[in-house]
């Protein structure tokens, strides 16, 4: 970090005073220095360029994200040994930068609607490339606008009059040299967006385009060259990348929470507003409960998420091993459950940092609290990598399989193990609602057991609605439809257990005493937050008592008092460094108005005395009437 | 042509759009009105946004005060003034972006505040635009807590003037619009000294720029405040004052003087000056925060049958993703709040014109009801307002995103209402105050505003609904939106009382009490809401034809209340668990119903394309060609990038160590 942050060649203005074209530039700058210190200092290992990577950019986008982070590994992945030599050192020495081609105009999370065509032509040994509909543009791929040469296409392939799906291929798409477009592409920006400023999000037409049998990426499927298709062995492996991906953005969620957290709550403990007793000094805003209220929750939810992040990392790892070896069992359940908690941690954390910048009041809004550009960057997580609310689907079809198999007497293991429950009850003939939990509010873990029963209960609601609409004679599909806003309920209750459950579990961890206190503390607000949030599930289900819920609404109050001595210091460990908070706002030392003073007369529009525009309209205008 | 997919929608429309139109602008002559005043204004190249996206803060500056420079001719051309009915179109017809807006409010805190003398004197010279003024209340330190701000002005005997200081950097004044770069004249509260005693904050003018070069008058610093999440049109700005002296004729008198000798005199009721801010925060619900979240539904509604995506039967085309139940829940409820907040925004201004007649006849007695209720009003709308414009921005995948949909834009624009006018919470906190006290009236048997005379009659019991279509009957639901804000405001009184009584002090309890406090005000603003979309529909005539869909919407906008607020209705068991499985199937039951409308229902909002500025909601939905189009125009493809010479053919080359 120190490396990066005291080079001068990574210093610039402030980005925010910057057009969007100064931007890229600037991002472009900073990139292909960065390429040339990796090699300098040696860094290879992919974790360190990544945080190197995070700190040159400051934790934002940046025009090679997607030659570093999608086109070299998938050649890695899915090239042949012979593609490899063809394409993975030009690319590693950035004479080919490439990107990943996937998304279009027309579609996006639902893959096999992709339109573009592939269409295998033997006489040549070539694939010809079309993008046959409007549609069918290649839309939003990073560092396709302007900074790549080479894309990785997915396409659906023809080949001896017939669809095989979709395959991705090697596509060059500017002339090396001159990187002016090839003849038969269109290629260009797709203009401005909500952030990501500095990159050059793309689009890409194809007209008859062709390219050489040899640039399909073969490892897997292949074509011969008399055009006979062979099949890939099994299409669970692409499962692997996509449960990695999105373990990151749960990771991202954490962070980006947390920096606004940093922001608001450091922000808080400076000003200084009203009067709690008459004739006292203001105090600071953080004192009032209502500041509280606001930030507290996040704080634990940012530590919740951090927990979470860590846990889907590590199990990645441990069962990788397992995938090269070809047992994919373990597979499936993460794969459920890393698409609902990428939806429930981003969709949380989205809400989390606007709630960050509403508590920062007007200084929230201008672009020097850091926060805006936070959530800008954050927010299109919710998107991409998979629309949330079809992640959630995603998470409600493993837990409706789950238990269907618990129904037909099978046994299921992980994190949906609680559905066993279910079937001993089923001998009673009321639903599992009536089962009474004695929770003890107090106690996480009495709390994720209350957490589990309102999963046990909702993903039994669903399930049970399903199978009605199903006895209505309905298809799967359409009874699939009318039964889709039970199904994110169930989902969003068994990823909040979850979050419960890895948060509790983590305490136990934690060996410094004071410090498992504190964490004890986030965790029960955590945890008791949610129960108030969503106090309907609890009561509907009869987990919690009337008098139950309004102990639960009184001690998320005590524990904000608890809580906030150490407020500032629970911001201060999540060690973010000024220049990569970037906020005026949240700044380490505090001095808050004199910086904010400073920065803004660096505004371009103060750049002259009197404005241009005084001269053009206001003058004249004073003058006539 | 209009996209097959969207013109099928319009076909199967169970009422007149035109007809809800006329109804939604108060009658057919004023939609007549307004499409007359957006037809001259679009006409006009001028007022064109279309190159918005792309346009730079200073460019985005200079276009507003190009835009704002041309209205006044315009408006001479068409024989409107800011009189004529025709004035509250015109802002929607320029979307807001426009410069000046605040030497309105300039000119207004003149005629509110200012004596008969004063307004003589400015007012000509600001409707001539002789001087440009703005309006300087914020400061760096101190924002919706008047009291705090830290400017000072001291009155100096011997030239009868007053001494304008910003003693701290905290006391500089800071998001002013108008003021960074336009304005010559401004508004600024300070704390007025005279003989070292201080009288509070009063209103004083002072000139900050030449009248002849524009360059900053002595003794002043201003400028811009730099880039902000939107506005980048408004030149928000800074301001320091250092030992500017304006004559005693300058602090504005109509309610407070002081003398030559040094004497303060008062005059009048205080409370005045929350009639100031009363009108204000009514005014801006409608244009600020109803219109954008009415322009993002258009959006995402038009767009969602046009985007097709996964199928819904095998072997069936593609399906428009309005068809999905989640799609239907996200955007339909937000349609449904855009009517009701619409309505809700009658109510207040009906209550406002009968308080502001009153007030005429120097009656104050609707200040108290009118204030409380304008402040919870304008927090819950905005609120609502913002999360469902972000949710409209969502529902739109990838594209809503693009600057090029609209999205953005509004919603970045409509997040600051949340805090200008008063921060949000701070207001749900004085709508508190003022139902607790109400209440405690109340139960002492003392009379209570019109507003809040449920508070008197408590009923106890349970809800009445026996199967799913009760709740489709508004006195169910209505009761229970009663009953919900009658229990959160009495046990918050309960708590209060009970804190107060073991011996803790008065300011703490309140302080302990703040989020249920909060909590409440929301409850009565919600249960108003519910209860005035109700009765508006009751009176709506059946022969209109547009009665039935309202009704739906009624019902749609109450239950998924109740829906997502579960909790607050199932605690003391008012509606039991059985029950909430009943509101939560006629709830969804409602979401296919309406979506037979759903493009109708917003048609009838009748924004043009130009006014939507949107390549997924145009009304023609060509959507794919739009964004093609657009995003050809976009810069960035138009010059050569000089980051290829300079950085990346380097880059390609492998001959970065020249850098």
């Amino acid at each position: 970090e120190a490396l990066v942050i005291n080079d001068p060649d990574f210093q610039h203005e402030d980005l925010n005073f910057l057009s969007r074209s100064q931007r890229y530039e600037q991002a472009i700058r900073k990139s292909s220095l960065m390429v040339m210190k990796l090699r300098e200092y040696g860094i290879a290992d992919p974790e360190e360029i990544y945080w190197f990577k995070s700190f040159v950019h400051r934790g934002r986008p940046e025009p090679l994200d997607l030659h570093l982070g999608m086109f070299l590994p998938t050649l890695l992945t899915q090239a042949t040994p012979e593609q490899q030599d063809r394409f993975f050192m030009p690319a590693w020495n950035l004479e080919i930068i490439g990107t990943y081609a996937q998304t279009e105009m027309g579609h996006g999370t639902h893959l096999r609607g992709l339109e573009t065509t592939a269409t295998y032509d033997p006489a040549t040994q070539e694939f010809i490339l079309n993008s046959p509909t409007v549609t069918s543009i290649k839309w939003w791929p990073g560092g396709l606008g302007k900074t790549s040469n080479h894309a990785i296409v997915l396409a659906q392939l023809y080949t001896q009059g017939q669809c095989k799906g979709l395959h991705a291929f090697i596509v060059p798409i500017r002339q090396l040299g001159t990187h002016e477009p090839l003849p038969g592409i269109t290629v260009g920006d797709i203009g401005p967006k909500f952030g990501y400023d500095e990159m050059d999000n793309g689009y890409l037409k194809m007209d008859n385009f062709r390219i050489p049998r040899e640039n399909m990426l073969m490892k897997y499927a292949q074509v011969e060259p008399d055009g006979t298709y062979v099949k890939p062995l099994s299409d669970k492996l692409t499962y692997g990348t996509m449960v990695f991906i999105r373990s990151l953005i749960v990771g991202d969620s954490a962070r980006s929470l947390s920096r606004a957290c940093t922001i608001a709550i450091r922000y808080s403990a400076v000003r200084h507003q009203s009067e709690l007793k008459q004739g006292e000094p203001e105090p600071q805003i953080l004192d009032y409960q209502t500041q509280q209220y606001k930030l507290f929750p996040l704080l634990a939810t940012a530590y919740a998420f951090h927990f979470v992040g860590a846990y889907i990392k590590d199990t990645y790892h441990r069962i990788s091993g397992d995938i090269n070896e070809g047992d994919l069992s373990e597979l499936p359940e993460l794969h459920a459950l890393t698409a609902g908690l990428k939806a429930f941690t981003s969709w949380t954390a989205n809400a989390g940092i606007e709630e960050c910048r509403m508590a920062c009041g007007g200084h929230g809004y201008s672009r020097c609290s850091g926060i805006p550009d936070i959530y800008v960057t954050f927010t299109p997580s919710c998107t991409y990598e998979g629309e949330n609310t079809v992640m959630m689907l995603q998470t409600a079809r493993f837990l409706v399989k789950s238990y269907t198999q618990v129904s037909s007497g099978q046994r299921v293991t992980g994190m949906v193990s609680y559905l066993n429950d279910l079937s001993r009850q089923r001998i009673q003939p009321q639903h599992v609602a009536a089962r009474t939990v004695t929770v003890r509010i107090n106690d996480p873990v009495s709390l994720v057991d209350a957490y589990k029963a309102r999963a046990a209960r909702l993903v039994e609601a669903a399930a049970k609605n399903l199978q009605t609409e199903l006895n209505h004679r309905r298809s799967k599909e359409d009874a699939w439809n009318r039964t889709s806003v039970d199904l994110v309920r169930a989902s969003e209750a068994h990823c909040h257990y979850v979050i419960v459950k890895l948060f509790t579990a983590k305490l136990s961890e934690i060996s410094n005493a004071a410090v498992r206190a504190v964490m004890t503390e986030l965790c029960l607000l955590y945890a008791l937050y949610g129960i108030s949030k969503n106090a309907g599930d609890f009561l509907q289900a009869g987990i919690l008592t009337d008098a139950q819920i309004t102990q639960v609404n009184q001690h998320v109050k005590e524990l904000l008092a608890i809580i906030r001595p150490n407020a500032v210091a629970l911001v201060d460990s999540f060690d973010f460094h000024d220049v990569h908070l970037g906020s005026v706002l949240g700044r380490y030392d505090g001095n808050v108005y004199e910086n904010m003073f400073e920065w803004a007369k660096k505004s371009p529009l103060n750049k002259t005395q009197v404005h241009e525009s005084f001269h053009k309209h206001l003058k004249p205008m004073q003058a006539k009437l | 042509s209009v996209n097959p997919d969207l013109a099928s929608e319009r076909q199967t429309a169970s009422f007149s759009v035109e007809k809800l139109t006329a109804w939604l602008d108060g009658g057919a002559e004023y939609t007549r009105m307004r499409r007359a005043v957006v037809q001259a204004i679009e006409s006009d190249p001028v007022f064109s946004t279309e190159n918005q996206y792309f346009q730079s803060q200073n460019e985005r500056y200079e276009a507003a005060v190009r835009k704002a420079v041309h209205l006044q001719k315009k408006m001479h051309e068409m024989g409107w003034t800011d009189n004529s009915p025709e004035f509250k179109y015109i802002y929607r017809a320029v979307s807001g972006d426009i410069a000046f807006l605040l030497h309105r409010i300039f000119m207004r805190s003149i005629t509110v505040l200012g004596s008969d003398k004063q307004i003589a004197k400015w007012i000509p010279l600001a409707t001539q635009y002789q001087l440009i003024g703005s309006y300087a209340q914020t400061e760096l330190g101190h924002g919706t807590y008047l009291q705090g701000l830290e400017t000072t002005a001291v009155f100096d005997i011997t030239t009868q003037e007053f001494i304008l200081n910003t003693p701290k950097i905290s006391a500089m004044k800071w998001w002013p619009g108008d003021m960074g770069r336009s304005a010559t004249h401004t508004v600024v509260f300070a704390q007025l000294y005279i003989h070292g005693k201080c009288y509070g904050v009063h209103p004083f003018i002072v000139q900050i720029r030449s009248l002849q070069d524009h360059s900053l008058c002595p003794g002043i610093t201003a400028g811009d405040i730099g880039p902000k999440m939107s506005f980048e049109h408004a030149d928000n700005g800074f301001l320091m004052l250092q030992n500017v002296r304006v004559p005693r004729e300058n602090m504005l008198n109509k309610f407070c003087e002081v003398q030559p000798d040094g004497t303060y005199v008062r005059r009048g009721s205080q409370q005045i000056n929350y009639f100031t801010m009363t009108t204000v925060r009514i005014s801006l619900i409608s244009d600020e925060v109803v219109m954008p979240l009415m322009k993002a539904c258009t959006i995402a509604v038009r767009y969602s049958v046009v985007r097709r995506q996964s199928t819904l039967k095998p072997g069936e085309q593609e399906a428009k993703i309005l068809d999905y139940q989640t799609q239907q829940e996200k955007l339909l409820p937000q349609v449904a709040a855009a009517y009701a907040f619409h309505f809700t925004n009658n109510y207040l201004q009906e209550l406002y014109n009968r308080g502001y007649s009153e007030i005429q006849r120097k009656n104050f007695d609707m200040l108290p009801e009118l204030h409380a209720l304008s402040s919870g009003f304008k927090a819950i709308i905005t609120q609502f307002c913002t999360s469902a414009v972000e949710i409209c921005l969502r529902a739109c995948g990838g594209h809503g995103y693009s600057l090029l949909s609209g999205l953005p834009s509004l919603y970045t624009k409509i997040l600051a209402s949340c805090i200008y006018e008063g921060e949000n919470t701070i207001l749900l906190l004085q709508t508190a105050r003022f139902l607790i006290k109400c209440f405690k009236a109340a139960k002492a048997g003392q009379p209570i505003p019109p507003s809040v005379t449920y508070l008197a009659a408590v009923k106890l019991g349970k809800c009445p609904a026996r199967n799913k279509l009760d709740f489709l009957s508004p006195h169910i639901y209505t009761e229970a939106y009663e009953h919900m804000a009658i229990r959160l405001i009495s046990s918050t009184a309960a708590k209060l009382q009970d804190l107060i009584q073991s011996g803790i002090k008065k300011y703490d309890a309140w302080n302990q009490c703040t989020v249920q406090l909060a909590q409440a005000a929301k409850a009565h603003c919600h249960y108003i809401t519910v209860k005035n979309f109700a009765e508006t529909v009751e009176k709506l005539e059946p022969k209109a034809g547009i009665q039935t869909i309202m009704k739906h919407l009624c019902d749609l906008f109450a239950l998924h209340g109740i829906f997502s607020n579960a909790g607050a209705f199932l605690h003391d068991g008012y509606i039991s668990g059985a029950q909430m499985d009943m509101v939560t199937a006629s709830y969804l039951d409602l979401l296919p119903v309406i979506r037979k409308d759903a493009v109708p229902l917003v048609d009838a909002f009748d924004f043009t394309d130009k006014n939507l500025n949107s390549a997924l909601g145009s009304y023609d939905g060509q959507v794919y060609q739009r964004l093609y189009e657009w995003a050809q125009k976009s810069p960035t493809n138009k010059q050569v990038s000089p980051a290829y010479e300079k950085y990346l053919k380097p880059l390609l080359h492998n001959t970065l160590s020249k850098l």
